[in-house]
């Protein structure tokens, strides 16, 4: 893969906003099937552009309009907020008060640097394949809960480009839920709680709700080959004290003693797991069972959410196939179906996929003797030549499963309107069909 | 609504039809009425179901809401007044009919301010939980059909698979019970106090509430509509306001509350400074007793204190420069300079009396700020013993009041049990030798003869139940509008 060079930006986001960028299946998206008058005309963008010059409120009449302006201003990043009352880019005409954000998808954003206090291997933006497993513990839970829990159909899971992964969830009555329902949400995710100064950050209650018992269950899978070989937790005494400090004093000398009588993280674990499921005599009211291990397993791998990105129905998120500006990646989507293999170091750059357009380019443009010609028979299908295709792929399907929904809604709705009409038309001889038939 | 001047008979509907029109002995007030009333039957409603809501604001302070004595006396209360409140009686047309006309009359007086549509939200809310708790539980399927709402129970198999996981999230199911529990499927965004603590199941979408939780719910839904529905009253009111009919009536109605107001009071009721000392033992509650004899012994009070106890001295009555001289006084036997007091503390008594700054004429603590907010550290004084005492300091301190043994453990189980109003509330009683709060009004009211029902404090601060008695102990009382009230009825 080609290095990426911060400085060659602007050079790179020209060709990748004119041959790359999947401008068709981005509009495809935001517009949600047209079904709702200007509801991508109300939608706002900001741009951040180069120098750090930060413009909000932008907003576009149509598919065209958008690639023009972004090819006009390249920006560095690109950001999608809400769908407001008003066009964004007139809302200073607009009566005060009056411009409202009213619909939004519901979005997460889960960033590796929460995690600083439980990964041993990175700390900060730094993240490598040994810590990366958090992230993919946290979209398996995330993702089942989204679905199976509160039966929402349409999740796109994006990486973020450098530390983490976003989630936009894109049912129609999602967009429509207030900010109490999704900090709701958020709550009904969250498991961890507690700043720098708390040491135990999970507590679970005798009766262990299913969601609960749903994500230890995931976390299982992961623990041994995450936490107790990859981050070694339990590999010496710096290490294990931190594990100490989660079970009650009365318990500290015993495993002391044992941890040093074990040779690995794997060992220790399991006499800790026996130590912890039995009945603590001299403890009052401390549950006998697993649930301090279970406690230990979660606070070391359950997600952790930033509640302000999704509670609030007008916040600003990275939009999917946005570049990073500092590691050059592009916030590709990630297939569900493939999440274990998902590896964040084999996203494409910017500069590597530019490379890449360039080598077949330059070849093909060799073949063909109008270059006019060629450039435009290419543009619609370049991105398809380099390795940002597979990513591009996963997008369609996902918009694929919303056109679905959406035509069966329709059919749903026009079913039971073409019954009323039947009801009340008997008289008529002419039928007339509801005007959304013709779509 | 159509009110005639003349008193026609009402329209006699036959067995059946007067059934079906009042269903269920409780309701959501989703349908205005339709009928046409006479003036007196339009006022006679109006005050009973406003005795009815005072009662119910009073029980609610008294006792602990939802334990048996708390509803059998609001049982009792709601039969005295004629109003519904069980289904299986026979012939509950009448009393259904009275509770339904009399709610959208209080609408009309409750819906003109913020303050006024919180008390009344709050008092509707409290009278349908107890109505709601006694209702049968096979009528509560019909009852939620007729209200659309649409809580479906579940079928037998249905709950059985998914029994273990609905009695795993459900905290107020005790054991494997569920075969006797009717359990709601409702979307989830309805459940939003239930799913955010994870405290019900959710399944694609869907909370699986037992019956116990449904009822949170169900307020929630009530409070939402009513609140609605209030704002939208408020708004059509200036129409109804013109009727010359109505106009004194509803202000009246409203006004009942508002009397007890003090923020707004002017000269009503004059304290000399040389009674605040008796006061403080005979009258004060026991935060502002605490404060008093703080301020007496060490001659100063923190900022918390000073607060606290100087907008309490306010609200009883006491003027501006007498509060001046008071603090004053008081402060310059701990060695202060009075220069030094003119500097630093006359200009925040003059503040909290309106006369400097912003010039808000600031109101006297409310118990629920002084229990949630604020609390004393060492040094301070401020705050509520009931809630910010150690048990056994507060315990000492009941015996140094000479608060009975019996009294001093029920008060101490009720702030074990966080019921701290409640707690004050039987403090009162006990120094004033009653146990029965009604009893104790009726011996106020002979202390004042004036005074009718609606002269009972609506307990915003636990210093105007106070104010009242110190008030009543000298006889100084507003009867102006009760006045107006008496001789307009003819």
């Amino acid at each position: 893969m080609e290095p990426f060079d911060p400085a060659e930006l602007p050079e790179l986001l020209k060709l990748y906003y004119r041959r790359l960028f999947p401008y068709a299946q981005y509009y495809r998206w935001l517009n949600y099937g047209g079904v709702v008058k200007n509801y991508f005309q109300h939608r706002e963008f900001s741009f951040t552009l180069k120098d750090d010059i930060y413009i909000r409120y932008q907003s576009f009449n149509n598919q065209s309009d958008l690639e023009k302006e972004m090819q006009k201003m390249n920006p560095y990043k690109i950001d999608i907020g809400a769908v407001y009352s008003h066009r964004p880019n007139q809302h200073n005409t607009v009566k005060l008060g009056a411009f409202q954000a009213q619909e939004k998808e519901l979005v997460f954003d889960i960033d590796m640097t929460d995690y600083d206090d439980v990964r041993r291997c990175c700390s900060s933006a730094d993240i490598c394949s040994k810590c990366w497993t958090l992230m993919t513990m946290a979209i398996r839970i995330i993702d089942r809960a989204l679905k199976e829990d509160f039966g929402f159909k349409h999740r796109l899971w994006v990486y973020s480009g450098r530390r983490g992964v976003h989630c936009w969830v894109c049912d129609e009555s999602v967009r429509k839920l207030s900010s109490a329902v999704r900090s709701g949400i958020v709550e009904y995710l969250s498991l961890v709680k507690g700043g720098q100064d708390v040491k135990k950050k999970v507590h679970l209650s005798e009766n262990v709700h299913p969601f609960v018992r749903k994500s230890i269950s995931i976390i299982k899978k992961y623990f041994e080959g995450y936490a107790l070989v990859g981050q070694d937790i339990l590999e010496n005494k710096e290490s294990w004290d931190k594990i100490l400090a989660l079970v009650p004093e009365t318990m500290h000398n015993d495993l002391q003693q044992n941890f040093q009588k074990h040779h690995s993280s794997l060992q220790r674990w399991e006499y800790l797991k026996k130590a912890a499921s039995q009945c603590p005599s001299n403890i009052k009211n401390e549950k006998c069972g697993p649930w301090l291990e279970w406690e230990i397993m979660l606070q070391y791998c359950f997600p952790r959410l930033d509640i302000n990105v999704s509670k609030g129905i007008n916040h600003l998120l990275k939009s999917p196939f946005s570049v990073h500006p500092k590691t050059g990646r592009i916030s590709v989507p990630i297939d569900l179906q493939k999440v274990d293999q998902f590896d964040p170091f084999a996203v494409p750059t910017i500069s590597s996929i530019c490379h890449e357009l360039d080598a077949i380019f330059t070849s093909e443009a060799e073949k063909e003797e109008n270059q006019a010609e060629s450039d435009i028979k290419h543009r619609t299908r370049d991105y398809k030549k380099t390795s940002l295709a597979p990513y591009v792929k996963v997008f369609e399907q996902f918009l694929e499963n919303l056109d679905k929904s959406r035509k069966g809604e329709l059919l749903k709705k026009s079913g039971t309107m073409r019954e009323t009409k039947m009801n009340y038309t008997k008289m008529n001889s002419l039928p007339c069909l509801p005007a959304y038939w013709k779509y | 609504m159509e009110f005639s001047g003349v008193k026609r008979r009402k329209p006699w509907l036959i067995g059946d039809q007067r059934k079906a029109s009042y269903p269920h002995s409780l309701q959501f007030y989703l349908q205005p009425p339709s009928e046409n009333i006479s003036l007196i039957e339009f006022e006679n409603l109006a005050i009973d179901r406003l005795k009815l809501l005072k009662s119910v604001e009073n029980l609610g302070v008294s006792y602990v809401k939802g334990t048996e004595l708390y509803q059998s006396k609001l049982e009792a209360e709601i039969r005295r007044l004629k109003f519904s409140y069980r289904e299986s009686l026979e012939d509950e047309y009448e009393p259904r009919r009275k509770d339904h006309i009399s709610h959208f009359i209080l609408r009309l007086a409750y819906c003109q301010s913020e303050d006024l549509r919180r008390w009344f939200i709050q008092q509707e809310m409290d009278l349908l939980r107890f109505r709601f708790s006694i209702l049968p539980k096979d009528k509560i399927q019909s009852f939620l059909q007729d209200s659309h709402l649409h809580f479906e129970a579940i079928s037998e198999e249905e709950k059985n698979l998914r029994e273990q996981e609905i009695i795993a999230s459900s905290t107020s199911l005790g054991g494997p019970k569920l075969e006797l529990e009717y359990v709601y499927k409702i979307p989830f965004a309805d459940a939003l106090d239930l799913f955010r603590g994870r405290k019900v199941y959710l399944e694609n979408g869907f909370a699986y509430v037992p019956l116990k939780d449904i009822v949170a719910i169900i307020l929630n839904e009530f409070r939402a509509k009513l609140s609605k529905a209030l704002a939208l009253t408020a708004r059509s009111l200036p129409a109804v306001q013109s009727d010359e009919r109505l106009q004194p009536l509803l202000n009246h109605l409203s006004h009942s509350y508002i009397g007890q107001d003090y923020s707004i009071q002017g000269n009503a009721g004059k304290i000399s400074l040389d009674q605040i000392d008796s006061l403080s033992t005979k009258s004060f509650p026991p935060c502002m007793r605490q404060l008093h004899k703080a301020l007496r012994e060490n001659h100063h009070l923190r900022h918390g204190g000073r607060m606290q106890y100087g907008l309490f001295l306010k609200g009883i009555g006491l003027t501006l420069e007498q509060a001046l001289q008071f603090w004053k006084q008081e402060f310059i036997k701990g060695k202060m300079d009075p220069d030094k007091f003119d500097k630093g503390y006359s200009y925040n008594i003059r503040h909290s009396f309106g006369k400097e700054g912003k010039r808000t004429d600031y109101t006297p603590f409310s118990c629920l700020k002084i229990i949630l907010t604020n609390p004393p550290s060492q040094g301070d004084y401020h705050g509520c013993p009931f809630r910010h005492s150690d048990p056994e300091l507060l315990k000492q301190k009941l015996q140094s009041y000479k608060i009975t043994p019996g009294g001093i453990s029920q008060i101490l189980d009720l702030v074990k049990g966080t019921h701290y109003q409640v707690a004050c509330q039987k403090y009162f009683e006990m120094t004033h030798n009653s146990r029965d709060p009604d009893l104790d009004n009726r011996r106020l009211l002979t202390a004042c003869p004036v005074l009718g029902m609606y002269a009972l404090p609506t307990m915003p601060t636990v210093g105007t139940i106070f104010k009242d008695i110190v008030l009543r102990e000298q006889c100084v009382v507003e009867t102006a509008w009760m006045v107006y009230m008496t001789g307009r009825r003819s």
